[in-house]
């Protein structure tokens, strides 16, 4: 009983406090805005200038700054219990889910309107369209999947920092060397809560291989393609043959990159943009850092598995809600990205907070624009750009390829297992477990 | 019109039955005599436990048995799909393999946690000095919070050569021991820090009920040559039966929900080897950030509900007996 008061409560209270936008007492519309947390208090000052600015060219909108960071663990519930700001970022991931389910606000008629509505990337795009092509949530970074790795371990093991590997057997054998010299993991990898099954994903891309195949409205499972098959044999291996990977395999998002901070991992595959959180929430030495792109082996099929961070409205938001909110996505996110003065404020504001500026990432336009923002920060870059060469040189010319699309999360999350047995069972059949996952797969895309 | 012959056969046996003593009537009372009588005294101090209850817990009982048979993510207007949310639950192989592990997690807690508390408090009580210091060494690990507990149990579970029990281990030539990292060690490693960190308040339970045990008795038996195993066995035990048969009873149903150290500890890893049923129930209704899948989060649920409270109902039919007896 226990359990079901629990549940039942927490999901009673939480869709007790839904909301759904309101007036002030002075009639201007009341949207709320999502604040990063835990912010210094320059940053924060400089959110409430830029709040302040919006207001007094609005006049009759009135924004409420509210602290908010997606967190897997928590937006659920903040999603079913109607209590996330009128404005929030998600990542690409859940993008197409959410337009699936109509757990977001339809803002595609307000989004058409804005000037540069047909000039986004193509690819990034998608993440936040419906089937139809429209437009529901707004991107406003993309990044590609990376090889992070350790440069000061690099150098202990005897190997060149400034020679990352450029292929799945220089991993291997990097890794060995690492973990042979220093006693550390030479590479890791994320297992649990749904990462697991993302950077096997990644993994799978860049060996040729995909998880789902959409035919007409229907999506076909091939969690079990030879790419995929490929890439977990590859880390087994690792695993096994070589004992390079360490001793935890229970590793997510936040304690993987906790682990390589503090130098206990060689490499890893994460975001390309991941330097900014590293740094900020994992006090990395600026010095340790290297990032370079992922070897693709597959042919012509290999590519990067992209991600990236939505803009979207709260499904609940009234219609002038609605309105003001992109308004202000395109002011706060958008701006910054397409205006000098907005995008050299919100640099030098960022650089003087102490957090990262100039981590790799993707154009959400097209690279014109991009190049053209990156001349404008240009002074207050902060990150070790030489450092990131290695990945930066090649990230244009490596074909992105869009995260899967249908249930996606579910499917990673059928993953995680798998993986986590390949890195926990030396008898883990590869080939059996993953048509295991294919079927129940494509159970779920059936489901639909 | 005459009455059914039943009818009049059945007058006499109507007045056969009638009492002797004729029923004493209470008066009848209306709203204001009872409001008068003190009435609405008892009424307003239930009023708030009454509102605490309801709100809390009856009403939201109420709503899991809706919500599970509805399709719903709490946002969109809900489906009504009667019992599919529970075809699915008993369809989903990972039920099996959640039900496995917490009758897994249940036997190693009995074998593992339940002697435990029983012999230190029979120990700690033969002590003749400092029995404070030990109650309060044995209560520390419940007054941590389980997090804090659980994150330096963690610590301590590192799995690398480096860790702090493979670095102790390792000292006498063992290991290292994955701890965690590994299917066939990772649910006793849940199961020595559950019971590290719920021993004490046993301890403290069987404490009290040993106090209940009359010196007299330890006299005797001293008397007629017993042995401190014969005490134990011949004294000790009889006299707290009542209370094994609690805890015994309580602890089975906690290992049932056990939820906090696998998810805090493994998140059901590896390879599903630690996924609870409790576990699976948050995994179906918040794993997924899109929202879950709350109507086969609340079948499941009301499925565990209906196999405690048999459970339960067993629990006080023995207890009964044993009582009896």
């Amino acid at each position: 009983m226990k359990s079901i008061a629990v549940l039942a409560v927490a999901t009673a209270v939480l869709a007790a406090c839904s909301g759904g936008g309101a007036r002030s007492a002075d009639g201007r519309t009341v949207v709320t805005v999502s604040l990063d947390p835990g912010l210094e208090q320059g940053a924060v000052d400089a959110f409430n200038a830029r709040v302040a600015r919006f207001e007094s060219a609005n006049p009759a909108i009135d924004l409420v700054p509210r602290e908010y960071e997606w967190d897997a663990t928590t937006f659920t519930t903040q999603l079913a219990g109607g209590t996330l700001p009128d404005v929030f970022t998600v990542p690409f991931t859940d993008g197409r889910g959410l337009i699936e389910r109509e757990q977001i606000a339809d803002i595609s008629g307000e989004v058409a309107g804005l000037p540069y509505a047909g000039k986004f990337n193509e690819e990034v795009a998608k993440a936040g369209s419906a089937d139809d092509g429209r437009m529901w949530a707004v991107p406003i970074a993309a990044h590609g999947q990376a090889l992070h790795y350790n440069r000061t371990l690099f150098t202990q093991a005897g190997l060149d920092p400034d020679e990352p590997p450029t292929s799945w057997e220089g991993i291997r054998s990097a890794a060995r060397q690492i973990s042979e010299k220093t006693g550390q993991a030479g590479f890791a990898m994320m297992t649990s809560g749904n990462t697991g099954g993302w950077i096997a994903t990644t993994l799978a891309y860049a060996f040729g291989g995909r998880t789902e195949k959409l035919e007409g409205d229907t999506a076909k499972s091939t969690a079990d393609s030879a790419g995929m098959v490929k890439a977990l044999q590859a880390v087994k291996a690792m695993r096994w043959d070589d004992n390079s990977m360490g001793a935890n395999f229970l590793y997510e998002w936040g304690t993987i990159n906790q682990d390589f901070a503090a130098g206990r991992i060689g490499m890893y595959v994460s975001g390309g943009g991941n330097y900014g959180s590293l740094k900020a929430q994992n006090a990395m030495k600026p010095e340790d850092y290297g990032v370079t792109a992922l070897p693709l082996t597959g042919g012509p099929d290999a590519g990067v598995l992209g991600g990236g961070t939505l803009a979207a409205v709260s499904a609940g938001a009234s219609d002038p809600v609605r309105a003001a909110a992109v308004e202000w996505i395109d002011f706060y996110y958008l701006e910054k990205l397409t205006n000098e003065d907005a995008a050299v404020a919100d640099a030098k504001t960022t650089a003087d907070s102490g957090q990262a500026v100039g981590s790799p990432e993707l154009p959400v336009f097209d690279k014109a624009a991009f190049d053209e923002r990156m001349t404008w920060i240009a002074q207050y870059v902060n990150v070790p750009v030489e450092q990131m060469t290695p990945y930066t040189d090649r990230m244009f010319d490596q074909p992105l390829v869009p995260e899967p699309t249908r249930s996606t999360q579910q499917v990673y999350a059928l993953l995680d297992p798998v993986v986590q047995a390949v890195l926990t069972d030396r008898g883990a059949d590869v080939g059996a477990l993953l048509s295991g996952v294919q079927v129940q797969a494509q159970a779920l895309l059936d489901r639909r | 019109m005459t009455a059914p012959p039943s009818l009049d056969a059945a007058q006499p046996v109507a007045a056969a039955v009638q009492p002797a003593v004729p029923v004493r009537r209470r008066p009848r009372r209306s709203p204001v005599t009872w409001v008068r009588g003190g009435g609405l005294g008892p009424v307003v101090f239930l009023l708030p436990m009454l509102v605490v209850f309801g709100l809390f817990s009856w009403a939201p009982i109420v709503q899991t048995v809706v919500m599970s048979v509805q399709e719903t993510n709490l946002v969109t207007d809900p489906t009504f799909v009667g019992l599919d949310n529970f075809r699915a639950v008993l369809a989903d192989p990972l039920l099996w393999t959640a039900v496995r592990n917490t009758l897994w997690f249940a036997v190693l807690a009995l074998l593992l946690g339940y002697p435990v508390p029983l012999v230190a408090a029979v120990l700690m009580s033969e002590v003749r000095r400092f029995k404070g210091l030990y109650s309060t060494l044995a209560y520390l690990p419940v007054v941590i919070p389980p997090v804090v507990a659980v994150l330096l149990w963690k610590f301590f579970y590192d799995a690398s050569p480096g860790g702090v029990f493979n670095t102790l281990l390792g000292a006498v030539g063992l290991g290292p021991v994955p701890w965690l990292q590994d299917a066939s060690t990772a649910m006793v490693s849940l199961v020595v820090e559950a019971t590290w960190a719920a021993a004490g308040g046993t301890i403290i339970i069987y404490l009290a009920a040993l106090t209940g045990v009359p010196p007299e008795q330890y006299e005797a038996a001293e008397i007629d040559g017993a042995s401190v195993w014969g005490k134990v066995w011949h004294v000790t035990l009889p006299r707290l039966r009542g209370v094994l048969l609690i805890t015994f009873i309580l602890q089975v149903v906690g290992t049932a929900q056990v939820f906090l150290e696998p998810f805090l500890f493994t998140g059901g890893g590896p390879a599903n080897s630690t996924t609870t049923i409790l576990l699976l129930i948050y995994d179906y209704a918040f794993a997924n950030s899109l929202g879950g899948d709350y109507g086969s989060a609340t079948a499941l649920s009301l499925l565990l509900a209906v196999v405690l409270g048999i459970l339960s109902a067993v629990y006080f039919r023995l207890t009964r007996s044993w009582s009896a007896s």
